[in-house]
């Protein structure tokens, strides 16, 4: 498993990058996460995304989908796709320190 | 006496009752099916209705000629389930209390979901496959269409039967050119996924198709809405994709009932074990065919393998015994590719389709993740199949749990 180092510390991660624990994260490391996929400044507006997914993964124990994002969230699906452009849950969720959403078959 | 209700009567809820009615006996049990319509539709069928090959009536029959004698049938509309009380209260005010009971109320189509989808040009110059009605408005608009710019659109995952929007353009380009016309049709694969399909090996063996057919695809393309005036949908990152004749799969979701009685996630599909079938929220309730959130296909071959394992856990959870996680999301496809010929593909959770001979190991008859002749005859005998052995409940000479013998790995 490969390692990475975002804000002094050091943790697993997955061939793809996504975090393989998400106790691991720390917000500290959001800005660094986000750079990995193209995100160059964090927002308030990201991060009510971000706080969103956190929260409703450790309740839930899934990541939240874009419909759920919206439905329960509050955060409307095309302000997701300006914010996180080209797959934002997927993006979202990397930033959040959670794994690869799961694909749809 | 104790009480087993089963709320559909498709293809999920029609193979279990069978398989369950002849061996729970009926001085200890009352078993009761619920669903709302009369008729049974063979879905695989509506693929090959706006071709013409198939009309309604060679995919209806009455729901009834289905169901073995001794249990109750209810044709009712589901007003609430009310899991905490073990109790379901159906339209007409009427209670049900169960014991046990498992969900198989499928999924459906929700084009009211995307906004413009279903305005005044629906089953004008927008269609749907995944319904007989619309199968049978895009007959008869195909007919005497002239020719254009036909796109193909999956608005989001998952749908129903993820191979048949593949299989409606690879039959498409077939019946353009028997039609004389292809050179008037461009024809465009527009899909919310990466590429041709969701499993990397298959996506590329697929793509193929679509390469050699002059199918063009357009990839990663999230449907936000549809511009039925200007004749162009709209992708949540604003890239737009134009059309004359827009074929929709619309957002599939669970049925409402699931969602007003608080048992669905977003889309009102169940949350449920993937390996036993057992509903994560009651223990009472099991959930099988289009009606789970597992991560397997949505298909009747799905539910077939889950019906053996949610058999054999059914009567084991009566005995008391622990739930067996058997299931392993086993999926087996016929992908009809035009000219008369198929291709097959058989997968599971953690194993792509491979290529090999199925279900015989080394025989066959059928040739996995392979173009052939004999792969189309296996999806066009599958409907007598389906009507005569499958809904029965009968035995297949195909394993539940997906097989790796016969085939080819990748090195």
């Amino acid at each position: 498993m490969a390692t990475k180092t975002y804000a002094g510390k050091t943790i697993e991660v997955n061939e793809e990058g996504f975090l393989v624990n998400h106790e691991d994260w720390t917000e500290e490391m959001a800005p660094m996460l986000a750079e990995q996929v193209g995100i160059y400044e964090l927002t308030d507006e990201h991060w009510k995304v971000i706080r969103f997914m956190r929260s409703d993964f450790i309740e839930r124990g899934q990541i939240p989908t874009v419909r759920r994002l919206k439905n329960t969230g509050g955060i409307p699906t095309k302000d997701l796709y300006r914010l996180f452009p080209n797959g934002p849950a997927k993006k979202a969720a990397m930033i959040a320190g959670l794994g690869k959403p799961q694909g749809c078959v | 006496m104790k009480k087993l209700l089963i709320l559909g009567g498709g293809t999920a809820g029609t193979m279990m009752v069978n398989k369950l009615a002849p061996v729970l006996p009926r001085d200890e049990w009352q078993i009761t099916i619920v669903d709302q319509h009369e008729t049974h539709y063979y879905q695989p069928g509506f693929l090959f209705i706006p071709f013409g090959i198939y009309n309604r009536n060679d995919v209806i029959k009455p729901k009834r000629g289905f169901f073995p004698p001794g249990v109750e049938v209810i044709i009712s509309p589901i007003e609430l389930i009310e899991a905490d009380k073990n109790r379901v209260k159906l339209s007409n005010g009427k209670m049900l209390s169960y014991d046990y009971m498992i969900i198989a109320t499928g999924s459906d189509i929700a084009p009211e979901e995307t906004e413009g989808l279903m305005g005044d040009e629906w089953q004008k110059s927008i269609f749907d496959f995944y319904s007989v009605d619309g199968a049978v408005a895009l007959a008869n608009f195909l007919k005497y269409w002239e020719g254009g710019k036909m796109v193909v659109n999956i608005v989001e995952m998952p749908i129903k039967c993820p191979v048949a929007p593949l299989e409606f353009v690879f039959l498409a380009d077939w019946w353009f050119t028997e039609k004389g016309i292809r050179d008037k049709v461009e024809i465009e694969y527009v899909t919310p996924l990466p590429g041709a399909f969701t499993k990397p090996t298959a996506a590329k063996f697929l793509g193929q198709f679509l390469e050699k057919k002059n199918i063009s695809l357009v990839s990663e393309f999230s449907t936000g809405s549809v511009d039925s005036e200007a004749k162009k949908i709209i992708s949540w990152d604003e890239r737009e994709v134009d059309y004359d004749l827009l074929v929709t799969i619309p957002t599939n979701m669970g049925a409402e009932v699931i969602g007003r009685s608080g048992l669905g996630d977003d889309l009102n599909f169940i949350p449920t074990d993937p390996h036993t079938l057992q509903s994560k929220e009651h223990e009472n309730i099991f959930v099988i065919g289009d009606a789970t959130d597992l991560p397997s296909s949505k298909a009747g071959s799905v539910a077939h393998f889950e019906a053996d394992v949610l058999y054999e856990n059914f009567l084991r959870i009566i005995d008391g015994r622990p739930l067996l996680p058997k299931f392993d999301g086993h999926a087996n496809c016929f992908i009809e590719s035009g000219f008369g010929k198929g291709i097959l593909i058989d997968f599971n959770y953690d194993v792509e389709p491979l290529p090999g001979k199925y279900p015989l190991p080394g025989v066959g008859p059928f040739s996995l993740l392979e173009e052939t002749r004999m792969n189309h005859w296996g999806k066009m005998m599958f409907r007598w199949v389906y009507w005569n052995l499958l809904l029965k409940g009968a035995e297949l000479p195909i394993e539940a749990e997906m097989n790796i013998a016969g085939k080819v790995m990748a090195s």
